[in-house]
C-alpha cells in the first residue's frame, strides 16, 4: 500500500526525533463531586516505531491517557491541558475540525471490546473501505481491493466473503482482526491498542499479541499497548509506564523494569499474579484496599494507604520523579524498593502489624485487609 | 480430547461428587442440535477444589450448571452424596439445592440492584433458614464479616455502592450463608483486577479451610485455575482432554490442547522467549457440527486418520493422571483400569 510506503519514508528521515511528545498532560472530568483527576501530569516521549506499555489497575487513568492523547475526550466536562506534540504537531487545543484528519489517518486505535466497537448493522467491508475512501481518495473498486488485502494480512480466511459480512456472523478473535484491519487501513504511524485483549481466549490473545507485533514491524508504527496484565507487555513493549492514580508512577524499558523495579506498586501488581510455575495453593500476594478516589485523592504518595512500605513522609509529602540507576528509568517513591531503608521500613511495618504489609507478606487472609472507612 | 471414558474416575469412600458420561444438548429446530457437553465424567472428593479449564464454547460453564440441574443434563448422571441428582422431581431437587451453590462471573449483575445488602445475602434464609428475623441476621453478619465486609455498614447499603471485588464478596457471603457442600464458581474472578483476583482467591482459599467446602472453580486463566485446585480438568468443545492433579498437569502436560493453552498464557518475565510464530488459525469449531473422532484434531499438529476415525478414551499416565488422546505428549499406561 502506497499510504504505508509514504509512511516508512518518511520516518527514515526523522529517526533521531521522537514520534510523540507529552509533557504534563492533565485531563480533568467535572462532576458535582467535584473534579476527578483522571490524568494528573504525566509526560513521556515515545521514539518511532518504538511500543509503550501502559499498565494500571481499572481507575488508574491509563484509558483516559491515551484518549486524552488522541484528543477523544470530546465531553463537556472533560479539561484536557498540557502540551501532546504528535511529529512536531501541538494536538492539545486543536480544533476537532483539523483532529479529523489525523484520527484513523495517522493516528488510530484498537478497542478493548471487538463486540461493541463494530457497528452491529454495517458489513464489515463498509466499515473497513468509509475511511480509506475518505482519507486516501480511493474508489470504490481500489477500497475494496485493500480492504480485502488487509483482511488477509491480518489472517482472516476467506476476506473477499469476510468482506460482505456483519460482525455477528465473526467469533470474537475474528472480530478483533477486522478492528485491527480497520485501524490499520490508511497506513497510521501511531496506533493505540487499548486492552486489545483483554476480552479474548488466551489462545486468541497470543495470536492478536503476535499479529499486532507483527503488524507494527512491517509497517514501522508506533505503538501504546495498554493493559492491566503485566504478563501481556512483559515480552512485546519497549518500555512500560506503571499509572497509579492518573500519575507514571515509574517508567523503564521493559528489561529494567522487571529486573529492578523501585515502585512498590509494580512490585506489588507483578506479586499480586499467579504464575503457572509455582506449585498450587501459593499464597498470593495481594495488594489491599482499592484504588483511591480521584476526587479527594489521599494526601502525600496516592500509594501510600495501600503500600506495605508507606512511612510517615509517604503520608505527607508526594514524591517526585527520580532517576534510577538504568538508562530511561524513573520512578516517584520515598522508599524505592530494593533500597535498604525500604528492607526496614518493610520489617518496621510488619512489626507493627499494618494490614497493607501483612497482605503483601501473605500473612493473613484477604479478609482483614479492606479499610472499611473508605466507604464509611 | 476430545474424548470419552471413566478410566480416570476414582473408588474412593469420601467422594462428593460423581458425574458420569454428562451430557448437554440443546435443540435448536429442525435437526440441528448444539453438543455443548458430550458424555464428560468426574469425580470431587470432599474438600477437594476440581478446576474446569478451556476455551469460551468448550461448555465448562454449562457442566456446572448441570451439576445443579439448571438445566438438568439431557443424558447422564450427577451422584451428590450417593444420591443421583437427575433422578429427583423438582420437589425433591429443592430439597437438595440448599446443598450446592453457584458464584457467578460477573458481581455487579449477579446482586439485584433494587434490594439492600442485608436483604439480598439474607434471601436464601428466607426460604430456607429460620424464621426469626434477628437469628437470620446474625448468620447474615457472620457471613458478611467472613468475607471481609463490615455487616453494619453494608447492611443498609446497595449493590452500587460497593467495587466489583466487594460486590464478588457479598456475591459469596450469600452462597456461604445455607453451609452448602459444594459450591460452584463460575469464573469468580476473570471480571476483576489482577489485585483484586489475589484477594478473592485468598478470600476462597481461606473459606474453604474454615468451613470444608467443596469447589468446582471454573475459569479460562490457567495460572488462576493452577492456584486454586487440587485436581484440573481440561475441556474441549464438550468434551474432557485431559484431567489431573495439578502440579502434575502443569509440569508434563499430555494432552496437545493442554501444551496449547500453557504456551498461550502470557508470562509476566520480559526474559521469558515469546513464541511469536502463531499467528493465524484456532477458531473453536462449531459445537452444532464437531468434527469426528476427536475433536481437537482439526487444530492438533499430531492428528492422523485414527484421530478422525476413533474417538480417543480416558487412558491412565499415573496415579491421578488421565489423557484422552491417541498421540499423547508423555507415555500413557497401555492397560486402562475400568474402575467400574
Amino acid at each position: 500500500m502506497t499510504a504505508v510506503s509514504n509512511a516508512m519514508d518518511q520516518q527514515k528521515g526523522s529517526d533521531d526525533k521522537p514520534l510523540l511528545v507529552v509533557d504534563d498532560l492533565r485531563t480533568y472530568f467535572e462532576v458535582p463531586a467535584g473534579s476527578v483527576k483522571a490524568v494528573d501530569g504525566v509526560s513521556l516521549s515515545l521514539g518511532r516505531g518504538r511500543t509503550l506499555g501502559v499498565v494500571g489497575e481499572s481507575g488508574s487513568g491509563k484509558t483516559v491517557l491515551s484518549r486524552s492523547i488522541m484528543g477523544l475526550n470530546v465531553a463537556s466536562n472533560a479539561h484536557t491541558t498540557g502540551s501532546v506534540l504528535y511529529d512536531g504537531q501541538e494536538l492539545v487545543g486543536m480544533p476537532i475540525k483539523d483532529m479529523k484528519h489525523l484520527w484513523g489517518a495517522s493516528m488510530a486505535m484498537v478497542f478493548q471490546d471487538p463486540m461493541t466497537s463494530l457497528n452491529p448493522v454495517v458489513k464489515v467491508g463498509r466499515q473497513l473501505t468509509e475511511h480509506m475512501r475518505h482519507h486516501l481518495g480511493l474508489s470504490k473498486a481500489e477500497a475494496k481491493e485493500n480492504a480485502v488485502e488487509l483482511l488477509r494480512s491480518v489472517r482472516i480466511p476467506e476476506p473477499e466473503e469476510r468482506f460482505g459480512n456483519y460482525p455477528h456472523q465473526l467469533s470474537g478473535g475474528m472480530r478483533q482482526r477486522v478492528s485491527i484491519a480497520i485501524a490499520l487501513a490508511c497506513g497510521p504511524k501511531m496506533l493505540f491498542a487499548d486492552e486489545p485483549t483483554t476480552a479474548l481466549d488466551v489462545t486468541v490473545q497470543h495470536q492478536i499479541l503476535n499479529l499486532l507485533a507483527q503488524q507494527q514491524q512491517e509497517r514501522g508504527m508506533t505503538m501504546i499497548l495498554v493493559t492491566h496484565d503485566l504478563g501481556v507487555v512483559a515480552g512485546r513493549a519497549d518500555e512500560i509506564a506503571v499509572m497509579y492514580a492518573g500519575k507514571v508512577v515509574e517508567k523503564a524499558p521493559t528489561k529494567t523494569l522487571f529486573s529492578e523495579m523501585h515502585h512498590p506498586y509494580t512490585q506489588a501488581l507483578l506479586w499480586s499474579i499467579p504464575k503457572t510455575s509455582n506449585p498450587k495453593h501459593t499464597r498470593l500476594s495481594a495488594i489491599s484496599g482499592r484504588p483511591p478516589d480521584l476526587v479527594n485523592p489521599p494526601s502525600g504518595c496516592k500509594f501510600s494507604p495501600r503500600c506495605p512500605y508507606a512511612q510517615d513522609r509517604c503520608h505527607e509529602e508526594e514524591p517526585s520523579l527520580a532517576k534510577g540507576v538504568g538508562e530511561g528509568h524513573t520512578f516517584a517513591c520515598h522508599m524505592p524498593v530494593g533500597s535498604p531503608a525500604s528492607q526496614e521500613a518493610f520489617d518496621r511495618n510488619l512489626e507493627a502489624g499494618l494490614p497493607q504489609t501483612l497482605a503483601a507478606a501473605g500473612r493473613i487472609g484477604a479478609t482483614e485487609d479492606l479499610p472499611i472507612e473508605s466507604w464509611q | 480430547m476430545a474424548g470419552s471414558g471413566i478410566a480416570h474416575l476414582r473408588d474412593a469412600a469420601d467422594t462428593l461428587l460423581q458425574a458420569r458420561e454428562l451430557t448437554v444438548e440443546f435443540p435448536l429446530g429442525g435437526d440441528r442440535i448444539v453438543h455443548a457437553v458430550s458424555g464428560i465424567s468426574f469425580d470431587i472428593a470432599k474438600g477437594e477444589t476440581l478446576g474446569l479449564v478451556g476455551e469460551s464454547g468448550c461448555g465448562k460453564s454449562t457442566t456446572g450448571r448441570a451439576i445443579l440441574q439448571l438445566p438438568s443434563p439431557t443424558r447422564g448422571s450427577v451422584t451428590l452424596n450417593g444420591e443421583d441428582l437427575t433422578a429427583l422431581d423438582s420437589g425433591a431437587m429443592r430439597a437438595h439445592r440448599t446443598d450446592v451453590q453457584m458464584i457467578f462471573q460477573d458481581p455487579i449483575s449477579s446482586l439485584n440492584p433494587r434490594r439492600s445488602i442485608g436483604d439480598v445475602v439474607a434471601e436464601p434464609l428466607h426460604v430456607w433458614g429460620p424464621k426469626d428475623k434477628e437469628l437470620q441476621w446474625e448468620i447474615v453478619a457472620k457471613m458478611l464479616d467472613a468475607v471481609g465486609i463490615d455487616p453494619d455498614v453494608a447492611r443498609h447499603k446497595y449493590p452500587h455502592e460497593f467495587s466489583g471485588g466487594q460486590c464478588q464478596r457479598i456475591s459469596i457471603a450469600r452462597a456461604l450463608v445455607l453451609e452448602p457442600e459444594l459450591i460452584i464458581c463460575d469464573e469468580p474472578v476473570s471480571a476483576l483486577d489482577v489485585s483484586v483476583q489475589a484477594q478473592i482467591l485468598n478470600l476462597l482459599e481461606d473459606l474453604k479451610a474454615e468451613h470444608g467446602l467443596t469447589l468446582v472453580f471454573i475459569a479460562h486463566d490457567l495460572a488462576v485455575v493452577k492456584n486454586i485446585s487440587d485436581r484440573v480438568a481440561v475441556m474441549y468443545l464438550g468434551k474432557m482432554c485431559e484431567m489431573s492433579e495439578s502440579d502434575e498437569l502443569y509440569a508434563h502436560p499430555a494432552h496437545p490442547y493442554t501444551q496449547l493453552l500453557l504456551e498461550s498464557s502470557p508470562i509476566p518475565d520480559p526474559t521469558v522467549e515469546i513464541d511469536s510464530e502463531m499467528i493465524a488459525g484456532g477458531e473453536l469449531p462449531s459445537p452444532i457440527n464437531p468434527p469426528s473422532g476427536c475433536r481437537f484434531r482439526t487444530r492438533c499438529d499430531r492428528a492422523d486418520d485414527t484421530c478422525s476415525d476413533v474417538e480417543p478414551m480416558m487412558r491412565r499416565i499415573k496415579d491421578d493422571h488421565h489423557v484422552a488422546c491417541h498421540h499423547p505428549l508423555v507415555p500413557v499406561e497401555e492397560v486402562t483400569v475400568d474402575i467400574s
